[in-house]
């Protein structure tokens, strides 16, 4: 139990003195995860939107496809995003492997399965009337697509929250194409497991902590964003 | 000549590639309420989907105010001017005001004129008191009270019901027939409502067509197919229960003198002797008693025995033998005072004027008999 207290105790000297590596190890962790899911929603949405809304052949595959990379493995994601940026790579010329928006690729490969796959299943979720009722009440393309997607709006919430969560969680990943540098790459997961393996457990936990409360803050967010306006 | 508001013509419909509907020719007047009564899977939600411009034709023409509906754009137009209301009120997950705001959302209509639309349209349609609930929170008829008015607040000029009433319980269907009824006649807006219920039809249409198969079998004014049907699947379908495949024995001055087995039928009609003729009668116009009454103005009094007696809602249904068979109403007061019971003789009175000739020549016996 005294590595606990010692961690939470070290969490809020590194929190209250406002400790510049560990501020800076936060923000970007939020900053990386944040574009990733930000990237994620407007590729998986678009994805989801065109795939709930058209009739084509293979859709079932397709849809098979997408929950299949629900479940992408960051380390193989990892893996492959190292190799497409190396240096003699197919994207080696962006020269972008090791900095943090090799990370947001990354993350944001991982992420856009997820809130498709989930935003994919909360639009057919809807009664599939519904979308017939806003056309003959004179809705246009764009403000069919803008109604579903309100309607669904709480799971479709959901499915950001799940990509975030899957993303701001992640270490394998990151760690493969960012390599953990001091003062560039270095996020909140892959400090924690540095710290862990250098046997610094008030550090590592600390470093929990504030991942923790960055997961519970943003989520916090848009469970707010999720929950409001909804008349009782 | 005035175009009709709506006119198909030739219109063909597949699903999955297979022909599911075949109207070669339909007509929907101004002020018109236009009831498509069927079986489920008559083709009725289709016929409507397709006349919502939400589903492509195969073939076929729709035009509107006399403008065939051949672009997009067009098409688009129209569905400002047509609006659909279907059997699941599908409201959106927000209030009353909300919902009924969401078409006028949709057209660009400006906040102020919104606020007074959906005031006056909620007043209609009796749910002004409901106007800040939650859409998740009503009871049937108050969702489908606020689903007709989301749909009325646009001011269509067609209106396209989906059986909306289908899922109600009858005192709130009853209600809400009547409130539909009278706004239709105040706002003058035409309608098209599909549903598999007479009643329904004849208390909200003026013009009725029968369905079956993807095709209308009949088509005119409510009462000309009601007691005209040209089908037998027509006949029993607007409730003409029983249907008689007879022979013209006679004829003189417009009466006709109809055998059938050893028995005589008088109607009224033309038909030349020893043409094969069907005829039909409505339950509701056969009444029951003991003994022949020769002061009657009823040409047809037959004797009978009682078959079966089943209780029916408020009435009863009585069959019985009168050499064929023959079904009518009663109310429970002459179930006491005639005694009827299976086994019972009586005497079945009908006018020349209720025996309705559906087709003559012989019919195909297809569904004819109930």
């Amino acid at each position: 139990m005294d590595l606990i207290w010692d961690g939470l105790r070290k969490a809020l000297e590194l929190l209250v003195g406002l400790d510049p590596e560990v501020l800076g190890i936060t923000l970007l962790s939020l900053k990386v995860s944040g574009l990733a899911t930000l990237i994620s929603v407007v590729l998986g949405m678009s994805a989801a939107v065109a795939v709930a809304l058209n009739e084509f052949p293979g859709k079932r595959l397709v849809i098979a496809l997408m929950n299949t990379g629900m479940g992408l493995p960051p380390v193989v994601v990892g893996l492959f995003v190292t190799v497409l940026l190396w240096r003699n790579g197919p994207l080696g010329f962006l020269g972008i492997l090791y900095t943090p928006a090799a990370i947001i690729l990354a993350q944001a490969v991982i992420a856009t399965p997820i809130i498709a796959g989930l935003g994919l299943a909360a639009l057919q979720h809807l009664p599939p009337e519904l979308r017939l009722q806003i056309l003959s009440l004179g809705a246009t393309r764009p403000q069919l697509v803008w109604l579903l997607l309100r309607e669904a709006r709480l799971p479709l919430l959901a499915a950001v929250m799940a990509g975030f969560g899957g993303v701001i969680s992640e270490v394998g990943a990151s760690i493969m194409v960012g390599g953990n540098l001091k003062g560039s790459t270095r996020v909140l997961t892959t400090a924690t497991v540095m710290e862990t393996s250098r046997g610094n457990f008030e550090v590592a936990f600390a470093l929990s902590f504030l991942l923790l409360i960055l997961a519970f803050s943003v989520n916090a967010l848009l469970t707010h964003l999720q929950q409001s306006r909804r008349p009782r | 000549m005035r175009a009709p508001l709506l006119e198909v013509l030739e219109l063909v419909v597949h699903r999955d590639r297979t022909p599911v509907l075949d109207i070669p020719s339909l007509r929907v007047g101004q002020g018109e309420v236009l009831a498509l009564i069927g079986p489920n899977g008559a083709g009725k939600s289709t016929l409507l989907l397709t006349l919502a411009a939400l589903l492509k034709p195969a073939a076929g023409t729709l035009a509107y105010h006399g403008e065939a509906l051949d672009t997009e754009a067009r098409r688009q137009a129209y569905r400002r001017r047509v609006t659909m209301v279907f059997q699941d009120p599908l409201l959106f997950d927000t209030t009353v005001r909300e919902n009924i705001a969401a078409g006028l959302r949709l057209h660009g209509v400006g906040a102020e004129e919104r606020e007074q639309r959906v005031a006056a349209t909620a007043a209609q349609f009796g749910i002004g008191g409901l106007l800040d609930r939650s859409a998740r929170h009503l009871s049937g008829g108050e969702a489908q009270r606020t689903a007709l008015a989301r749909a009325f607040a646009l001011r269509p000029e067609l209106l396209l019901l989906d059986e909306p009433f289908s899922a109600l319980d009858p005192p709130t269907r009853g209600g809400l027939l009547e409130d539909l009824g009278r706004i239709l006649a105040d706002t003058g807006t035409s309608a098209l409502l599909a549903t598999h219920d007479q009643a329904e039809a004849s208390r909200l249409a003026n013009r009725l067509a029968v369905m079956k198969g993807g095709r209308i079998l009949q088509e005119g004014a409510l009462q000309q197919v009601m007691n005209h049907p040209e089908d037998p699947f027509v006949a029993v379908f607007v409730g003409m229960e029983t249907l008689l495949q007879c022979r013209v024995a006679t004829t003189t001055e417009g009466l006709l003198t109809l055998a059938l087995g050893g028995h005589e039928i008088i109607a009224v009609g033309e038909a030349e002797v020893g043409d094969p003729i069907l005829v039909g009668i409505r339950p509701e116009h056969v009444t029951l008693s003991l003994h022949t009454d020769k002061t009657s103005s009823a040409r047809n009094q037959l004797a009978g025995t009682v078959t079966k007696v089943i209780p029916w809602g408020p009435f009863h249904r009585v069959e019985l033998d009168c050499g064929f068979d023959l079904s009518t109403w009663v109310t429970p007061q002459s179930l006491t005072e005639l005694a009827l019971a299976p086994g019972r003789p009586v005497v079945a009175a009908f006018k020349a004027t209720a025996v309705h000739v559906v087709r003559k020549g012989h019919h195909g016996g297809d569904a004819a008999q109930t």
